[in-house]
């Protein structure tokens, strides 16, 4: 499927023609440029690998610098591929918002959730604690509860939701309408929340042509 | 953050209302849509607050209607809104006049503000 790969700006609200608001994000997609184009017979499949996002080359590992070396581009902060394009892509090509994207479509949106550290069950998975402070609770206000039966089956089953670490993990939101394409800022403003902080680079693809 | 302030202002359209801020009595004349037909409501009463910035500004009118208090929050930028009349300009010393709904009667009188004064 098509996609560009953008950066996260941020969140307001707009109003649509009938007059209702909705929250919205702002998102600043591409340029991206084409860092390698795979084809049937070499790669077994056919893509295209996009970059965005400026890297020095400091940052950039030895085999990644000769990998953009190749492709005649400058160092990229995040790759990712995508096929089906409309056009027809060779090496060095760049694609604007517009190119891809236009208003009404829907996307959908991958990236790294913000990272809320390890969690207890109450924050990570909803639960509703114990729910009083007295009656013997001396610390047990968020606990969990039981986890499970006794010797039978002596053991607690695989997939329990317990405590740990939330957030900072790979989220796909799908089917966000895209409200407005702005071509000369670059800018894509989808309907919704999306994964991630202000600034986090994201993935948006189209949904497969069906 | 701010970047977002500018982007959103050109995202939503800013309309030329008359300057009001809490304590001032205002009339807010919206549109309202049944079915097919458009038509005029007009909402007056003292304005509490102004919050927020640019496209996100919104403002809280009360009034006492029919012996109950009535509370209308407004985004400053809305479409439904046809018109804002500012038909008395109240000399309050906050910016949020939240005190005015423990209030009733002559103690929820407001000073007006003359001009120049």
């Amino acid at each position: 499927m098509p996609g560009l790969i953008g950066k996260k700006v941020g969140m307001t609200s707009i109003y649509s023609a009938a007059g209702k608001n909705l929250p919205c994000t702002i998102l600043e997609v591409g340029p991206c440029v084409v860092t390698q184009v795979r084809t049937l017979e070499r790669d077994g499949y056919e893509a295209v690998q996009l970059g965005y996002g400026e890297r020095s080359e400091k940052h950039t590992s030895k085999a990644m610098q000769g990998h953009f070396k190749r492709a005649g581009v400058t160092p990229q902060r995040r790759l990712a591929e995508f096929d089906a394009f409309e056009q027809e892509l060779q090496t060095g090509d760049t694609l604007q918002v517009n190119d891809v994207f236009a208003e009404g479509e829907y996307v959908s949106i991958s990236g790294k959730s913000k990272g809320k550290g390890f969690q207890g069950v109450v924050k990570r998975h909803g639960f509703a604690g114990v729910g009083q402070a007295t009656h013997g609770q001396h610390n047990r206000l968020r606990a969990p509860g039981s986890i499970g039966a006794a010797s039978t089956p002596a053991r607690v089953f695989k997939g329990m939701r317990m405590a740990g670490q939330m957030g900072n993990s790979r989220v796909t939101i799908e089917n966000l309408e895209i409200l407005k394409v702005l071509p000369e800022e670059g800018l894509l403003v989808v309907k919704g929340a999306i994964p991630g902080h202000k600034g986090a680079t994201v993935v948006i693809r189209k949904p497969e042509a069906s | 953050m701010d970047r977002i302030k500018d982007i959103a202002a050109k995202l939503v359209e800013g309309k030329d209302w008359p300057a009001f801020g809490a304590g001032d009595t205002v009339t807010v004349t919206i549109k309202i849509k049944e079915g097919s037909k458009e038509r005029l409501q007009a909402f007056q009463g003292v304005v509490l607050q102004r919050r927020g910035v640019g496209a996100t500004e919104t403002f809280t009118v009360r009034k006492i209607a029919s012996g109950v208090g009535v509370e209308r929050i407004f985004p400053v930028s809305a479409p439904i809104i046809d018109s804002i009349e500012v038909n008395k300009r109240g000399k309050v010393r906050r910016a949020r006049i939240y005190y005015l709904r423990e209030r009733t009667g002559k103690s929820a009188r407001i000073k007006e503000r003359r001009a120049n004064a």
